[in-house]
């Protein structure tokens, strides 16, 4: 099993731009630790929805070849609580992207209405810590993320 | 565009990328230890820059990479004096006065000051 916070993209251009929304449900368990008497959304797994979101357009738009990794949270707003029943989504755009990194700028929106903002960088690692070995595989994008994601690949078989 | 609004500019550009206060980015300050900079700050900071000035800054140019782990630019945690002019050359933006005294790498940092990105800044919008 993989952390996977969001459940459909609905919108993906290559190197621009992607929306994925995910539905919030009182069957996940982590909701009822956080609270129990009063349920909602952590604002972190947002911020990590927004980052699978925004991640997945940066390693896509190089063709999967480089290792994304969450480097910095350059801001994170949100302006309301999000609670079962609601749907999140996550509207990400790359701002730029180079050899070594990726700026992307998000909003957050809560059943159609913009509640907040997430703008995140990331790390190509493998050109940043050049000397320092990592397995060749690449263990970021694995085939759950591939299976967000197909709907909206050209497919090669026709 | 003069050197005091490209500081101006600079000083914005730290002040969002690093969180710090506007008084702290003195042209003398040093990004990593008076402002706190982390390695993937710079990275953030070259975004900022390129966008703030509408210029291009090619990979390694304001901050080189592929230094330390060459040994022959590096020896005993020392710049050899051909990696001493090397990045002397490919830095022509940078201070080095009181670096050259004793090239330690861990005192490297001290090179990546707020006036160095000025200096930079400066070579690129008035070339």
């Amino acid at each position: 099993m993989r952390w996977i916070w969001i459940d459909r993209f609905v919108e993906f251009e290559p190197g621009k731009r992607a929306t994925a929304v995910k539905n919030v449900s009182l069957a996940e368990e982590h909701l009822h630790d956080h609270w129990a008497a009063f349920p909602i959304m952590p604002a972190s797994l947002m911020i990590e929805g927004m980052a699978q979101t925004a991640g997945i357009l940066v390693g896509q738009a190089r063709d999967f070849q480089e290792k994304v990794i969450l480097a910095k949270i350059t801001r994170a707003e949100l302006e309301e609580i999000v609670t079962p029943g609601d749907q999140i989504s996550y509207h990400a755009e790359i701002e730029a992207i180079s050899p070594q990194a990726a700026s992307t700028r998000g909003i957050v929106r809560k059943n159609g209405r913009e509640i907040g903002r997430i703008d995140l960088i990331f790390s190509h690692i493998d050109q940043n810590l050049a000397g320092v070995e990592f397995p060749q595989e690449n263990f970021v994008f694995t085939g759950q993320f591939e299976r967000l994601l197909a709907p909206f690949l050209e497919r090669g078989d026709g | 565009m003069t050197e005091e609004e490209v500081f101006e500019k600079v000083k914005e550009t730290l002040v969002d990328a690093l969180s710090v206060e506007e008084d702290e980015v003195k042209p003398e300050a040093t990004l990593t230890g008076d402002l706190g900079a982390e390695s993937i700050d710079f990275l953030d900071i070259v975004f900022r820059l390129e966008k703030a000035f509408d210029i291009k800054i090619p990979r390694g140019e304001l901050f080189p990479d592929n230094v330390l782990n060459n040994p022959e630019l590096v020896q005993d945690g020392k710049l050899t004096a051909k990696g001493l002019g090397m990045l002397k050359e490919r830095m022509p933006h940078a201070d080095f006065s009181e670096f050259e005294q004793d090239p330690d790498i861990n005192k490297m940092a001290e090179l990546f000051k707020v006036q160095t990105i000025v200096n930079y800044v400066m070579s690129k919008v008035t070339a």
